[in-house]
């Protein structure tokens, strides 16, 4: 984690001119994002659009055929996933990822460890680390299930494991942290709820969520990029985009109508 | 498992996070363990017993050893046989120099020997094996058991061929009388380093390489975006379990004095631990335990009381796969949990019932099987035979329909039983469930 250098105009992630092909079809098509430290982006589109790929190929998930990623100034395309989480990314997952037979504590614990220096560790007890414990604690209160301390994540409901896969996401300290679809399958109460919780949780640093809520999108987001087909074709913030011809023409009118001819 | 602590932990919300190593229950356990240890040879007193208690004591590290790939780490080897083979070789080797006088090591160092060879071997072996997880993983262990087997025949020189390499454990000058000579003394040997190996194993389970590996058998993907490298971590957990299979190769050697590649390496054997493995249970640490000791049962007095063993042997673990997954192990803790609710006294009845049925058409079963050996094998011998104390005769009408006759009756009964069975079972799983529900409200 390089420490952000006020003086420097470094952003803490930067895609330049990005690319991604799966055989001939070319799925990224050259994006250009720079998101400065702190900042909260959310990512939006049509289905298909990308931006599940554009998530992949941040994270490590897939290598880009051209073009880099650079985080807090240091490239990163390339790199295995565990390579760029331990240089301060770390990411959820549109379809719930947490370690099922694994209590909601010990998933939390698992999330801190790398951190915290323990590495590969076998010489020591888990249950004498204080500082990683006491980590776990506070990330548990803070997605509030320390009441389900010792309830199997396969046990939790729905919504208590996306709140899990928060905790994991954010536990191990990354600054820039990547949510992918974090309120799908979510009722509107709960979607509210848990936007309350993401803000709170990932406070202070920087944010990149893929969302198709639109009133998700404009309650969290300071900037919107809009990803269609492959690109990015505005990158502004909410209100702006929301203005934007070319995001009417080509995706946000029919949803943002549809959102408030639902009354929103 | 965890869920039957929920309850408990959950009312005294103070002591949450202060989980002690040492509490009272563990160390009750552990010494229980070790009182186990030390009484077994003063209440199985033959010669026999013996030989079974000091294979039982190096097979428990065997099977625990294996059930950190199986169980903790979700790596379904099938070469687990390398690791305590080489490891056998390599101290037997180290007995004979030893005896020789070319080097100077101790017979009690001697099982440590064969453990850091059979960590040397996964560093070296398990580096490719461990690149992959899953069905490729499998079937790397697989070509890479059958490839040191077949090596340990090329090398006659270093494994000893067909004969394999005989040594004596007595050598040196004996410590307080203590020459290692008597079986009884090995005993204790393996028994010293069983009790020690199955802690440090059951230490390891609490490391954070130790929860990390759990992570990786339940999740590697989400594994790789929290930090970690799974290969690695697989790696790391191939080289513990080669080590601690080293050892208990180590121990068999100093047993048998004797090893053979075509035995000590083959895919059998280590088809073998992961049978046996799996039949005591490998989502329980204690499983591979029980899975040792019906390892050496079956193998030393199932063997000889039917030549039909092996088939016996398949048929309970087909059906522990097919119903019991978790093994005897796993048997053992849903009824601990349901002690713990004082639900077990309404089952008593069905299980003598279940219990009694199942024997019946067992019985049938056997006699048939028991049959159609004696026809296939003992023909010369002519059509009778006993088992179990009845006269059967094998060519007849009336033996074989008694023995359908009870087959069917018994496994008739049995599946109504078992039927009444479920649904009682049902109803007390869901009042356990509503218990804990109550016990989170409060």
């Amino acid at each position: 984690m390089a420490a952000d250098n006020p003086t420097n105009t470094t952003y803490a992630l930067e895609l330049r001119d990005l690319r991604k092909s799966f055989g001939k079809t070319e799925i990224i098509r050259g994006v250009n994002l720079s998101v400065a430290s702190g900042e909260r982006v959310a990512i939006i589109g049509p289905n298909g659009a990308g931006k599940s790929t554009l998530f992949n190929l941040i994270s490590g998930r897939f290598a880009p055929t051209s073009g880099d990623v650079i985080l807090n100034g240091q490239r990163i395309n390339g790199l295995a996933p565990y390579e760029i989480n331990r240089k301060g990314l770390s990411r959820s997952f549109q379809i719930t990822n947490i370690f099922p037979k694994l209590s909601v504590f010990e998933n939390l614990r698992c999330g801190v460890l790398w951190s915290m220096g323990y590495k590969y560790t076998f010489l020591r007890f888990l249950s004498n680390l204080h500082d990683a414990n006491e980590r776990a604690k506070q990330l548990m209160e803070m997605i509030k299930l320390d009441k389900k301390r010792d309830t199997l994540a396969m046990n939790l409901t729905y919504a208590e494991q996306r709140a899990l896969e928060i905790g994991i996401t954010i536990a191990g300290g990354a600054n820039v942290i990547l949510l992918d679809e974090p309120t799908a399958g979510m009722s509107k109460t709960e979607t509210t709820r848990f936007i309350h919780l993401i803000k709170e949780v990932t406070e202070g640093r920087t944010l990149l969520t893929v969302e198709h809520d639109m009133g998700v999108v404009f309650g969290l987001a300071d900037k919107i990029a809009v990803v269609v087909y492959g690109e990015v074709i505005a990158y502004d913030t909410p209100d702006k985009v929301r203005a934007n011809q070319r995001v009417q023409e080509a995706y946000l009118g029919s949803v943002v109508a549809d959102e408030q001819g639902a009354g929103h | 498992m965890n869920s039957t602590t929920t309850t408990t932990v959950a009312s005294s919300a103070t002591s949450h996070y202060r989980f002690k190593p040492w509490n009272v229950g563990r160390l009750i356990i552990w010494t229980l363990f070790a009182v186990m240890l030390i009484m077994a040879p003063m209440l199985f007193r033959s010669s026999l017993a013996l030989t079974m208690l000091s294979q039982i004591g190096y097979l428990i590290i065997i099977c625990l050893s294996y059930n950190i790939l199986l169980g903790q780490g979700g790596m379904l080897s099938f070469g687990h046989a390398v690791y305590t083979g080489l490891g056998s070789f390599i101290a037997i080797h180290a007995m004979n120099m030893a005896t020789k006088g070319s080097v100077h090591i101790p017979l009690v160092f001697i099982p440590l020997v064969g453990g850091l060879a059979g960590a040397f071997f996964a560093i070296l072996l398990g580096f490719v094996t461990t690149k992959k997880s899953g069905t490729t993983f499998a079937m790397i262990t697989l070509g890479i058991g059958e490839l040191v087997a077949s090596m340990a025949l090329m090398f006659p020189e270093f494994f000893g061929g067909e004969g394999g390499i005989t040594t004596d454990r007595v050598y040196g000058k004996a410590f307080f009388g203590i020459s290692f000579g008597p079986a009884i003394q090995v005993y204790y040997l393996i028994a010293a380093y069983c009790f020690v190996c199955t802690a440090a194993m059951f230490a390891f389970t609490g490391t954070p390489l130790g929860r990390i590996l759990n992570a990786v058998r339940d999740n590697p993907e989400r594994v790789e975006f929290i930090g970690y490298n799974t290969q690695r971590v697989r790696y790391f957990a191939f080289i513990i379990a080669g080590f601690f299979a080293g050892i208990g190769g180590g121990l068999a050697t100093i047993n048998f004095e004797i090893i053979t590649g075509a035995d000590s390496l083959s895919v059998i054997r280590s088809g073998g631990y992961l049978l046996f493995t799996f039949l005591g249970g490998a989502t329980f640490f204690f499983g591979p335990i029980i899975g040792a000791v019906l390892l050496v049962l079956a193998s030393v007095l199932l063997s000889e009381l039917s030549k039909a063993w092996l088939l016996y042997l398949g048929l309970v673990f087909l059906f522990m796969v097919m119903y019991a997954p978790g093994g005897i192990a796993s048997l053992i803790m849903m009824n601990l949990r349901l002690a713990k609710y004082g639900k077990l006294r309404q089952l008593w009845s069905s299980y003598l019932a279940l219990g009694g049925t199942a024997l019946v058409g067992v019985m049938g079963a056997a006699c048939m099987i028991e049959m159609t050996y004696h026809l296939q094998l003992n023909a010369a011998l002519g059509p009778e035979l006993t088992f179990l104390g009845a006269t059967l005769n094998a060519a007849g009408f009336t033996s074989w329909f008694g023995a359908i006759f009870v087959m069917v009756t018994g496994f008739g009964l049995f599946e109504l039983c078992r039927r009444q069975f479920l649904r009682q079972w049902s109803t007390i799983q869901e009042e356990i469930e509503h218990e804990i529900k109550r016990g989170e409200a409060l």
